[in-house]
C-alpha cells in the first residue's frame, strides 16, 4: 500500500473528534509520540464507529484492547485501552475509557472489530469489565470457576519472604 | 443440508457427531482443544477453548524489573524467542529514550531473521507433516539446528534463549558465531529450495491446501490477522517496513503476498518470506563487516544505569558491582509513562504496551500476541470444511501454544 506523505496529524485528529463530540467530552495528550485520549464511558461506541467511518480518518484496525487498574482513582479504577491503526496512512492512537469498579459496564466493540471478541472476554477474565452486548462474555484463559478478576491491583503476587507455607517439594524448604 | 441417516419423527438422537479433537491430540501440535459438531466428516460448528497453559504472564511482569521479564518473553512463541527478547529490549529502550549503534541493530537483524527462519520452517514442515509429507520436517531440522548452533554461540542457549541486553547484546559475536553464519548463507539456499521442490508444485499437497481455509482480506483485518497470514489475504502490512525497527529501513526486501488467504498461499508467503530473511541476513551479515577496527568491537550502547556491567568486572570491580545489583534489583530510575512498542514477530506484529509509574517493575504489561487473536477466526475458517482440512489449517495458521495462552 502508498504510505501517504500527507498523513494528517494528531492537531487535526484532535480537531475531527472535538468536532464532533465536543470539547468537553476530549481529554487528549500525547506519549512517546502516540496520540493518546481518552473519553467518558458511554459514548465509547460512537467514537470507535466516528474513528472507523469518518473517511479522512480511517481507523479500521484494531491493534489492541487491554484492561487495566487504578484502585486510587475513584469511580474510575477500571479501565480499557484501545489500541488503533490508520493501516493506510500508518498511524496509531489509544484510546481509554474509564468505570467505575463497582459496576465496570462497558459497551463491546465486538460488532465493529471481531478481533474485539476474544481481547474483551480476555479483559473480562482479568479485570471484570462487562461488555454489554458482548455474545459470550466468559472467561478465556482462567478457569470458569474462578471468582475473582486475578490482575486487579488487590491481589497481589504471593510473597516471597513468606515462612508458612512447605515449598520443600519446590527446592524451596 | 441434506443428510444420509433419516431420524424418525421425535427422535432424541441428533445427526451430528460431537468430536473432542483436544487438549493433547498428535494432530494439534500445542495444547488446544476444539469441540467439533461434524456431520460426516464435515464441520457444522466447532467452540474453541484455550488457556491450558496460562502462566500469568502479564501478572508476574508486574513484580517483575525489566531484565526479569526477558525469559517471560522467550517463553510465547517459543520457535522464535529472540524476536520476543529484543522485541521487548526495543520496548524498553523506547520507554529510557536510549538509542543503539548501528552495528547492534544490524547483529540484531541477522538474528531475528534467523529467528524468522526457524519459526517458518517449523510451521511450514509441520504444514507438510499433517498432509502426509514427513520428510521435508526431518530435512529442514538440520537448518533449525544450525540456527540454534549460532544462538548458542551468540547467547548461550538454544529455546529460550533470553539474548540481548538494554542496549545490545552480552557480548560480542565471536568468530564461531561468524562462521557458523556463513555456513548457514551457503547451505540454508540449497534446502530451502529443495524444501520448495518438495511441496510447491506437488500435485498432492495443492490439491489439499488449496481453497481450504481461505479468509477475505477484509475478514481478516478486521479479525486483527496480522504477519504471513495477513499478508496471504493480500494485505501487505508488516511491521518492519510501517514502523522500522532496529535499521530495518536500511535493508533492501519485499514483502511477499498472496491472494486467497487459503492454507497454500500462507505455506507460499512464508517460504517467500524465507527467501526474503535470507537476503537480509546476507545484508546484514555484509554490513557487520564493513565495521572495522575499533568500530567492530561495539556490541552494545552505552547506558551504565540499564546494560549489565561484564561478568569479570562485577567479581572485581566495586562500581560495576553496584550496578549490577542496582539494575537486577530494578533500583535504577525508569521514567513514567506509557508506551506502545512492536515488532513482526514469527507470525505476526508482537506489541508490547508498557504503563510505567516509574516504579522498580511495569505497573502494567500487556503483550499483543498475534496468535491469541487470529485464533478467534479458527471457526470460521474451518466451518463447512472437512475435518482433515481444519488440521491443516491449524498448523497453517502457526499457532503456539506459548504465545496464545500467554
Amino acid at each position: 500500500m502508498e504510505l501517504n506523505n500527507m498523513a494528517i496529524t494528531s492537531a487535526e485528529i484532535l480537531q475531527k473528534l472535538t468536532q464532533k463530540f465536543g470539547e468537553d467530552a476530549i481529554h487528549s495528550y500525547e506519549s512517546y509520540g502516540m496520540f493518546t485520549f481518552e473519553t467518558d464511558k458511554d459514548i465509547n461506541l460512537k467514537v470507535l464507529q466516528f474513528l472507523y467511518e469518518e473517511p479522512s480518518l480511517n481507523f479500521q484496525f484494531l491493534t489492541d484492547l487491554c484492561g487495566i487498574h487504578y484502585p486510587d482513582n475513584t469511580g474510575k479504577e477500571i479501565g480499557v485501552v484501545y489500541h488503533l491503526h490508520n493501516l493506510v496512512e500508518n498511524i496509531r492512537i489509544r484510546y481509554k475509557v474509564f468505570a467505575p469498579k463497582d459496576a465496570p459496564n462497558i459497551f463491546t466493540a465486538s460488532k465493529l472489530f471481531s478481533a474485539a471478541n476474544w481481547m474483551e472476554r480476555e479483559t473480562y477474565d482479568f479485570y471484570g469489565v462487562n461488555f454489554i452486548g458482548h455474545p459470550k462474555l466468559k472467561r478465556i484463559l482462567n478457569v470458569d470457576e474462578m471468582d475473582y478478576f486475578p490482575l486487579r491491583k488487590e491481589y497481589p503476587l504471593e510473597d516471597q519472604t513468606r515462612i508458612d507455607k512447605d515449598d520443600e517439594m519446590f527446592g524451596r524448604g | 443440508m441434506e443428510h444420509h441417516v433419516k431420524l424418525p419423527e421425535g427422535s432424541i438422537e441428533k445427526l451430528t457427531t460431537t468430536l473432542n479433537l483436544g487438549p493433547t491430540h498428535p494432530a494439534t501440535h500445542g495444547v488446544f482443544q476444539n469441540i467439533l459438531e461434524l456431520d460426516g466428516e464435515r464441520i457444522i460448528s466447532t467452540e474453541q477453548s484455550v488457556g491450558f497453559i496460562h502462566r500469568a504472564f502479564e501478572k508476574l511482569a508486574e513484580r517483575r524489573p525489566l531484565y526479569q521479564i526477558t525469559p517471560i518473553t522467550d517463553r510465547l512463541n517459543y520457535c522464535s524467542s529472540p524476536i520476543n527478547n529484543m522485541g521487548w529490549h526495543l520496548t524498553c529502550e523506547k520507554l529510557l529514550k536510549i538509542s543503539t549503534p548501528k552495528r547492534v541493530d544490524y547483529l540484531r537483524v541477522i538474528i531475528m531473521e534467523l529467528a524468522r527462519i526457524s519459526d517458518h520452517l517449523i510451521c511450514n514442515s509441520i504444514v507438510g507433516v499433517d498432509s502426509g509429507a514427513y520428510t521435508g520436517f526431518l530435512y529442514v531440522m538440520q537448518q533449525r539446528e544450525l540456527i540454534y548452533e549460532i544462538y548458542e554461540e551468540v547467547c548461550g542457549s538454544r529455546l529460550t534463549t533470553n539474548i540481548g541486553r538494554v542496549g545490545g547484546f552480552e557480548r560480542n559475536f565471536n568468530n564461531i558465531a561468524f562462521q557458523k553464519i556463513e555456513k548457514f548463507l551457503v547451505e540454508y539456499p540449497k534446502v530451502l529450495k529443495e524444501f520448495g521442490n518438495l511441496f510447491i508444485r506437488n500435485r498432492i499437497f495443492m490439491d489439499r491446501l488449496q481453497n481450504t481455509g481461505g479468509i477475505s482480506a477484509e475478514r481478516a483485518l478486521n479479525y486483527g490477522f496480522t504477519g504471513p497470514n495477513l499478508r496471504a489475504a493480500g494485505v501487505d502490512y508488516d511491521v518492519r517496513v510501517h514502523s522500522p525497527y532496529s535499521s530495518y529501513e536500511d535493508f533492501d526486501f519485499n514483502v511477499p503476498v498472496g491472494k486467497t488467504g487459503d492454507n497454500y498461499d500462507r505455506f507460499l508467503v512464508r517460504d517467500a518470506e524465507m527467501w526474503e530473511s535470507l537476503k537480509i541476513i546476507e545484508q546484514a551479515y555484509q554490513k557487520v563487516q564493513e565495521f572495522k577496527g575499533t568500530d567492530a568491537d561495539v556490541f552494545h550502547a552505552e547506558v551504565p544505569e540499564y546494560y549489565l556491567p561484564k561478568k569479570e568486572d562485577v567479581y572485581t570491580k566495586m562500581e560495576a558491582l553496584i550496578w549490577h545489583f542496582k539494575i537486577i534489583m530494578g533500583e535504577t530510575a525508569i521514567p513514567k509513562g506509557e508506551v506502545y512498542n512492536s515488532v513482526e514477530g514469527g507470525n505476526g506484529e508482537l506489541g508490547f504496551y508498557f504503563v510505567s509509574d516509574g516504579g522498580r517493575t511495569p505497573y502494567r504489561l500487556h503483550f499483543r500476541r498475534p496468535c491469541f487473536i487470529y485464533y478467534q477466526a479458527y471457526e470460521e475458517l474451518i466451518k463447512n470444511g472437512l475435518l482433515s482440512d481444519a488440521i491443516i489449517t491449524m498448523s497453517s495458521l502457526n499457532l503456539i501454544a506459548g504465545e496464545l495462552d500467554a
